[in-house]
């Protein structure tokens, strides 16, 4: 299968990609691991006219740790964060998805940043970042623009934005990132030593989408309440899921096996999955249900381990 | 578009399509039809190459992203007329079969094997969980991959210079 022709550029630096994208970022797709651009590209899902690869843009592939978050550069690939002991231990919900993205060999080459860019209703890592509530760094050399649901359009001159994920993410494949800009990083609440998170995923065989994914993310404060509580879904709606209602109902409470079963109940009905291959409907919302109450015990288990 | 790729150690100055796959590259301009083509989905992982070391899977990559970077493919295992050590436990434990996954099943292990010398059942089955074996004789797959570690090397040495 072949894509449709395209132009192909390699730049070097981050100046000379956002110049691209500032003259024709409407034609342009960035390349970072491909592993699921190329495969819509060979099935003319997808059809740039230009294709940036990034992969030759240096100091894009950090994993660093500062003031409280995990930043994620955008060439980081899904094995490196399973091999990265940092992210193992300050972010257990990232540590947990990760080895059950795709499997090893794309692990090797597709991004994590590439992946919440692309937006994929059924990838994992929107639902780890909306679990988490990270944060995403987009860069521009234009000014643009923006608009969000319920505000007013703001304007920006270029440089770096920080967008909140549930800002970023709108529908499947569409984000609010605007056609000049680039995702530059993405930054990750860490986990203190009262935190504790899961990425629960049941698939068919590796590298199947899944038939169901929860992300899971427990903070408790000193009395040993739950501070902060993130849920989200995932293969289980038109896109990747945050159960705000259930995450609400578990702050301030003490955690425990009946008010995660009622946070599990919640998440169960907001869900509309759909019948297909991989299962009906209703087994889909019964394991919504499960693999909400076993991630939230799994991160509990992390949170109070001394 | 011009680019120069290191293939197996020689170095290729080449005229490709941007949107010619590196698989492609492979078999069609540099005629090493070793790398096979299977799902073309990014799923059965026939196709894997070693670029720059790292396996992945040709079908999703671009020809032009390997301009200046090294390819290993699975003709790149012989060294000087004899069998590397992972090519001569697949022929010992019967790990070929129909052939067709091999490739990619012994690009994996080599890679494996070189982060991981001594890996369990459960290790070399998770790192070839991205490639398929049609004849689902995984089991064989396995042990090879096992006796290709340096820690079985006097087999895999007596085979390669059988």
């Amino acid at each position: 299968m072949y894509p449709r022709v395209f132009d192909y550029v390699a730049p070097k630096s981050r100046e000379e990609v956002l110049g691209i994208l500032a003259q024709r970022g409407n034609e342009v797709k960035i390349l970072a691991g491909g592993q699921s651009l190329i495969p819509m590209m060979k099935l003319r899902f997808a059809n740039p006219e230009t294709l940036v690869d990034i992969n030759r843009l240096p100091g894009l592939d950090y994993i660093e740790h500062a003031d409280g978050h995990l930043r994620i550069g955008a060439l980081v690939r899904h094995n490196d964060i399973v091999r990265s002991a940092l992210v193992s231990a300050q972010n257990h919900t990232m540590a947990a998805a990760a080895p059950w993205i795709a499997d090893p060999i794309v692990r090797n080459l597709g991004t994590v940043c590439g992946s919440v860019a692309h937006h994929d209703p059924e990838g994992d890592w929107a639902s780890v970042m909306l679990a988490c509530n990270a944060e995403v760094v987009v860069a521009s050399s234009a000014s643009q623009t923006h608009f969000h649901p319920g505000a007013e359009g703001t304007v920006t001159t270029g440089g770096e934005r920080v967008v909140p994920i549930q800002s970023f993410l709108v529908d499947m494949f569409t984000t609010s990132l605007h056609p000049t800009e680039m995702v530059i990083e993405l930054r990750v609440p860490t986990h203190t030593a009262r935190g504790g998170g899961d990425y629960q995923k049941l698939e068919r065989k590796v590298g199947d989408y899944a038939t169901v994914g929860v992300a899971t993310s427990l903070e408790l404060d000193e009395a040993g309440k739950i501070a902060n509580a993130g849920i989200a879904l995932t293969s289980v709606s038109s896109s990747n899921l945050k159960v705000t209602e259930a995450e609400a109902l578990l702050v301030g409470e003490p955690p425990g096996t009946d008010v995660f079963a009622e946070a599990a109940h919640i998440a169960m009905n907001a869900c509309d999955p759909t019948s297909d291959v991989r299962g009906s409907a209703d087994y889909k919302r019964a394991v919504v249900r499960v693999f909400t109450e076993r991630g939230l015990a799994k991160a509990l288990a992390i949170a109070t381990a001394s | 578009m011009n680019i120069t790729v290191t293939v197996n150690g020689a170095t290729h100055s080449l005229d490709v399509e941007p949107r010619m796959l590196l698989v492609d590259m492979i078999r069609r301009v540099l005629r090493l039809n070793g790398t096979h083509i299977g799902c073309d989905t990014t799923s059965c992982g026939v196709c894997t190459v070693l670029l720059d070391g790292t396996p992945v899977k040709s079908c999703t990559v671009f020809g032009v992203q390997a301009d200046g970077r090294e390819i290993t493919t699975v003709e790149g295992l012989v060294h000087n007329g004899s069998l590397h050590p992972i090519q001569a436990a697949f022929k010992e434990h019967h790990g070929l079969q129909c052939g067709f996954c091999t490739p990619g099943m012994m690009l994996v292990g080599k890679a494996l094997l070189e982060e991981n010398p001594a890996p369990t059942d459960d290790e070399v089955r998770w790192a070839i969980s991205g490639n398929l074996c049609r004849c689902t004789g995984y089991m064989n797959i396995v042990k090879a991959i096992q006796a290709a570690s340096p820690a079985a090397q006097p087999v895999g040495a007596t085979e390669g210079a059988a």
